[in-house]
């Protein structure tokens, strides 16, 4: 029943599902050439660009990241040095000031000394003409003492010797009181 | 058939190839006909309307329509042709894929229910432009010689196989592969219609014109459509897959240095 059904529709049109209709064929490739026209003419460009700009950003992100790194490095070093440099630099300027200070110690010094030299030859010197100057006046008053002092050995006997002793007493004071106001 | 004699009424006529020539909606204008056109402007709006606004980071949306051409663009061109040398190549690989995809999809669709791709037509002529497309650019590659010899007598051989070799290798590259390619995925499309044909109006003959006790059977014919519609809906993606992916690797190979 069912063969005879098969066998009528085959005599009435052959139906063969593995050869390709004509109209099928051409209207396929139309669709297709169709589609593949829109697609590459609108969507792949688009896509495309898409891509490189998301490409472009994420290298550019990357780029400046890099660039920011290398610049943070740059000032790092820079900062390092300049730190080294001031360190030295106050080393050197406390090294300055010790021996500056050292210097300054070692004028006031010598300054001092040359002062303490000065001020004993000035008194050396003082003493030294104080000195003549006692020296000369005792010489004549030495002299006329020795002159008044003979005449009165002359003049006096020295018989005993408490006569003696108050002579030479007498003298003394009397040098002493002559030569007290020669000193004052 | 001994059980369905049993069965009261008119005889059940199993589904057959007079189901895939359905006739004219109206004039020479077929359902498949309609189906082709229709996916044209589907995928068309689907990527033109997708990408009139496209941003660098991606919405939900723009990340399911990239998806989508990433697919094409990544996993099928570039893995087969090469990253030095597909981007030509992708429009042809997308509307390949995609063409292929919502044509087989419509097997599924309720109300259109018919893959396209099981009309032998249309996966021929995709499959005969695939053809030349790989020719075209291995010839202007490498020349006409280059070309074959590159082709068809691939290195490293040691030398009287090439007597066995080459032939094979003319016959699959020059011959085989477009008829294998169309009939890869219209034999596919055309069994698996066929099989939820079966299991769809078996049910319906068994609810209809069975005897009593038979009449509950339908139920677990409608439940074998079900499953055979998931696994058509996977068949349907895989085939549109392996029809982009097979063109995509006949370029490489047409393109490819050596083998």
């Amino acid at each position: 029943m069912l063969k005879s059904v098969l066998i009528l529709a085959a005599e009435e049109e052959p139906l063969n599902p593995v050869l390709p209709h004509p109209v099928e064929i051409i209207l396929g490739a139309v669709a297709f050439l169709l589609l593949l026209f829109v697609i590459s003419k609108f969507v792949t460009p688009r896509f495309e660009k898409l891509y490189e700009e998301r490409t472009a950003k994420i290298e550019g992100g990357i780029e400046k990241a890099e660039a920011a790194q290398v610049e943070a490095e740059a000032a790092l070093q820079q900062y390092k040095a300049q730190l080294a440099e001031a360190r030295a630099e106050s080393a050197r300027i406390r090294d300055d000031a010790r021996a500056e200070a050292e210097q300054i110690k070692e004028e006031l010094r010598a300054q001092a000394q040359e002062e303490s030299a000065r001020i004993v030859a000035q008194g050396q010197a003082q003493l030294e003409a104080q000195r003549a100057q006692i020296v000369a006046e005792l010489r004549a008053e030495l002299g006329r003492n020795a002159v008044e002092l003979a005449s009165r050995i002359v003049g006096e006997s020295l018989e005993d010797e408490t006569r003696r002793r108050g002579t030479v007493d007498r003298f003394l004071t009397e040098l002493d009181s002559v030569s007290a106001p020669a000193k004052s | 058939m001994g059980r369905l004699v049993l069965a009261e009424g008119d005889v059940f006529a199993p589904p057959g190839v007079k189901d895939f020539f359905l006739p004219p909606i109206f004039g020479e204008v077929t359902k498949p006909m309609v189906l082709v056109v229709l996916s044209v402007i589907i995928i068309s709006a689907f990527f033109v309307l997708s990408s009139r606004n496209l941003k660098i980071i991606p919405g939900k949306w723009q990340f399911a329509v990239e998806s989508v051409y990433d697919f094409g663009r990544n996993n099928i061109a570039r893995e087969q042709i090469g990253s030095k040398e597909f981007k030509p190549f992708v429009p042809f690989i997308l509307s390949l894929f995609t063409f292929v995809l919502v044509n087989n999809i419509y097997g599924i669709i309720p109300v259109l229910q018919f893959p396209t791709m099981a009309k032998i037509g249309f996966p021929l002529t995709l499959a005969v432009m695939v053809y030349f497309v790989y020719h075209w650019v291995g010839f202007k590659k490498f020349g006409f010689v280059g070309y074959l010899k590159n082709q068809t007598v691939p290195p490293g051989a040691p030398g009287p196989i090439y007597l066995l070799l080459t032939p094979i290798e003319f016959l699959q590259k020059f011959v085989l592969n477009p008829i294998t390619l169309a009939i890869r995925v219209f034999a596919a499309m055309f069994a698996g219609h066929l099989i939820l044909l079966v299991f769809t109006l078996g049910g319906e003959y068994l609810l209809l014109h069975a005897a009593g006790p038979l009449k509950p059977v339908s139920i677990v014919s409608w439940a074998f459509a079900i499953a055979m519609t998931f696994l058509e809906a996977f068949i349907q993606v895989l085939q549109a897959y392996i029809f982009a992916l097979l063109s995509a690797n006949y370029i490489g190979m047409a393109l490819a240095e050596d083998h």
